[in-house]
């Protein structure tokens, strides 16, 4: 948690010698507190009062990063348990499984599955960004069989799941430089694991029962000498995960509990049931997850859990907004509609969403109301008359829409008069609700 | 260690729906939600009761455009309300959510006693207790909703919906007729309390009253609700009592709007079976606003019901 300059003043000499040429050690002190000022300024302050502050001014969640060049994600560093406070910041991973125990040709068919768990939403890219080896054989060599055929071929950043350190070292021979997460030590393997760790300069999961088994796990490996640490509590049960993800944010955040200030891995698996692991991890994702990990790979499973991480992480602070312009749905030819609406991305997908469902190739001009939906758009005069007018010509819709007719949102009827007199268009009033749209088109321009 | 436990000071209402004969109905069994004195199956900080009650949407007429996988599921029944009404139960609705489009003036213009004709079948075919959901046409709802309430006089359903700008026929009909009611806002906490206070200056109880914030479907807009819902359960269970009100989510009509649902696999080849996908959708929605604290989800899809009652049946467990 950050410090206050008053908290900072009570660390500093209080002797307003005025060597840090701030007047006061008060005035240093706020000057520090917001970063206008290193502590390193004041020649007299105490090794152990910086110490402090060293420690309060490091993030409260270690921000951890798994991977290499291209094939890096970054995790943890969160300040808030609720995004409406801030923002959530680093997307959680999502990692798909794949078992050391298939043949050859199997790992390298659901590794090239993975690379094509990517996806096109809303003009940004959504995907699958890890792969997770299980060593479910046992067997260090297949296990560094597997890993290889998975690096090979899959551009994302790796998991090594095993408990054996034998496993691991033989899977960093041939990944080492891919920087993967060791998944990882517990109680009895700890000292192995973290000197490979260390070694390989890689992160690391810790995994023990219950948080407690965890603060002390983590203490003993940040010993060891390895500082980025992935937390697994190994909870029983989706209430005690839920606890214990909770939990362990709010130690980090509100009591600056440093052996649990990491990002968490929770792992779902399918047991036959192809929707519960992908409903679990989403519960998981909104709630404080760094990493899911899930056996589920088809297309249709994955969609909707990179949907739900886009959503949760997309930053409230700013309107979602789309491009304003026409937008083109289907191949409208020249006798196509023209709906105008705004450019609040919530109003504009609900739209977009009408339209396509009434397979009536259209032309939407989106209007550029700073992010707002139709009615407030229009009573901040964003959406009137003279900004549809105005953006009609911007955009030359006349170009698309030779009928010169144009549809307006039925919640702003009020303004076709005057946009009919202003933009010498016909001005159809639409229909009140997004939802009225197909049946309007189809019954008015599906000729 | 130190405790990391929140101390909220107050509880969610607890609101039941439905009414058995003993109570003045005709329902079978009655539904309770809220009273949860923390966020989200935090069992560890407060109790978290009632798990969240699942309503099954079904219209008073046949709908348009409803894609492959709903029609599989509804199709054969949805001409006939009492028909779907079963259908919706056999899937296992606790409540139904009848919703009266058709009364609405683009799809159908139906009258008010065809609606209250609707609702009385619906009341014969079934023993669950009933939402019922206007067509949102200020002046239409204005003259449905009193009739409708009538006929379901005495079975306490859940009324919706009352908006700040058209708030004040439901209310008295509600108040008349001893239904709960929903409040409508969009996407916006200050608007959702004003609706409250606006509906309580009528005499009606703060804790007959569900929270009905608007829904955005996963992907198109999800996040605001989920926001909107943290935000006001967080003031509402730190002593705000204008937002103590269990909410409503329509995560079923919205979900199944979207083409990430609804689209083919011809027109999506690499989406992949849209007999699973939509329904997951649907699902998967439901289960991320779960966690800001949804406690009555308005849902579709059969399967999507079913996976997302497995999850809560853990979360029970
Ligand atoms: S140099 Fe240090 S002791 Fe001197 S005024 Fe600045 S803060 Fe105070």
């Amino acid at each position: 948690m950050a410090l206050t300059g008053l908290d900072i003043y009570k660390l500093l000499p209080k002797t307003n010698c005025g060597e840090c040429k701030s007047p006061t050690c008060l005035a240093f002190a706020m000057r520090v507190a917001q970063k206008q000022a290193s502590i390193d300024q004041c020649p007299h302050v105490s090794a152990e009062s910086k110490e402090k502050l060293g420690a309060a001014s490091a993030p409260p969640i270690q921000l951890v990063t798994i991977g290499a060049g291209d094939f890096k994600i970054a995790i943890g560093n969160e300040t808030v348990l609720f995004r409406h406070e801030e923002t959530f910041h680093h997307p959680a991973g999502i990692a798909v499984t794949v078992s050391d125990k298939l043949s050859e040709a199997e790992i390298g068919a659901r590794a090239d599955k993975i690379v094509h768990l990517i996806f096109e939403r809303v003009g940004m890219k959504i995907a699958v960004d890890m792969a997770c080896i299980m060593n479910d054989s046992g067997d260090p060599a297949k296990f560094a069989a597997a890993v290889k055929i998975v690096a090979q071929k899959a551009p994302v950043a790796l998991i090594l799941a095993s408990d054996n350190p034998d496993s691991l070292k033989a899977a960093l021979e041939v990944c080492a430089d891919r920087r993967p997460l060791l998944c990882g030590a517990n109680a009895s393997n700890y000292q192995a694991v973290a000197a490979l760790a260390k070694e390989k300069n890689c992160p690391v999961v810790a995994r023990a029962k219950g948080l407690e088994a965890l603060t002390d796990l983590t203490q003993k490996i940040t010993a060891a000498g390895v500082k980025e640490i992935v937390l697994e509590s190994g909870a029983e049960g989706v209430r005690q995960t839920l606890e214990d993800l909770t939990k362990a944010r709010r130690y980090a955040l509100r009591k600056s509990f440093r052996p649990l200030g990491y990002p968490m891995l929770t792992c779902m698996m399918g047991d036959g049931d192809s929707f519960l692991p992908v409903l679990k991890a989403a519960a998981y994702i909104a709630k404080y997850a760094g990493i899911v990990v899930t056996d589920a790979i088809e297309p249709w499973q994955l969609m909707p859990l990179l949907t739900v991480r886009q959503n949760i992480y997309t930053d409230p602070r700013k309107p979602l907004q789309v491009e304003p312009g026409v937008h083109k749905i289907g191949e409208p030819g020249s006798k196509a509609p023209l709906l105008i609406t705004t450019n609040f991305s919530l109003t504009y997908y609900t739209v977009e969403g009408e339209v396509e469902g009434s397979k009536v190739a259209s032309n939407i001009l989106v209007v550029d109301t700073e992010g707002t939906s139709v009615l407030t758009a229009w009573a901040a005069e964003k959406f009137t008359t003279d900004q549809i007018a105005a953006a009609m010509n911007k955009y030359e819709v006349e170009a698309v829409a030779s009928h010169k007719k144009v549809i307006i949102p039925g919640l702003i009827a009020v303004e076709s008069g005057k946009l009919q007199e202003e933009s010498g268009w016909e001005v159809i009033v639409g229909p009140k609700e997004a939802s009225g749209i197909p049946s309007y088109l189809k019954a008015n321009w599906g000729g | 260690m130190e405790s990391v436990v929140e101390k909220w000071t107050t509880k969610v209402n607890t609101i039941t729906l439905g009414a058995t004969k003993q109570m003045g109905g005709t329902r079978e069994k009655t539904v309770t939600v809220g009273g949860s004195s923390t966020l989200p199956y935090l069992n560890f900080e407060g109790a978290w009761p009632n798990p969240p009650a699942i309503a099954i949407e079904m219209w008073d007429r046949e709908p348009d455009g409803w894609p492959e996988p709903l029609a599989d599921a509804y199709a054969d029944v949805w001409k006939d309300p009492a028909k779907w009404a079963k259908r919706a139960v056999e899937y296992g609705a606790e409540m139904l959510c009848v919703t009266l489009k058709g009364t609405h003036p683009d799809f159908g213009n139906r009258s008010p006693d065809e609606a209250a004709g609707v609702v009385k079948d619906v009341l014969k075919a079934v023993g669950v207790p009933l939402i019922i959901w206007g067509s949102g046409d200020f002046n239409k709802d204005n003259d449905v909703m009193p009739r409708v309430s009538e006929a379901a006089k005495g079975e306490n359903c859940l009324l919706g919906t009352a908006v700040e700008k058209n708030y004040k026929t439901l209310t008295a009909s509600c108040l008349a007729d001893g239904h709960k009611i929903i409040g409508e806002s969009p996407l916006d906490i200050n608007i959702a309390k004003q609706v409250n206070i606006l509906i309580s200056e009528m005499g009606f109880k703060l804790e007959d009253i569900v929270i009905f914030p608007a829904t955005g479907a996963l992907g198109y807009g999800m996040e605001y609700s989920y926001s909107i819902m943290e935000r006001g359960r967080t003031a509402g269970l730190s002593g705000d009592r204008m937002l103590a009100q269990p909410v409503i989510c329509t995560v079923g009509q919205e979900s199944w709007r979207v083409k990430e649902a609804r689209g083919s696999e011809k027109d999506f080849p690499t989406w992949g079976d849209l007999k699973k996908r939509g329904p997951l959708w649907e699902a998967t929605c439901a289960a991320t606003l779960m966690q800001a604290g949804g406690e009555i989800v308005v849902m579709r899809h059969p399967d999507a019901v079913k996976s997302f009652k497995s999850l809560l049946r853990e979360f029970t467990a």
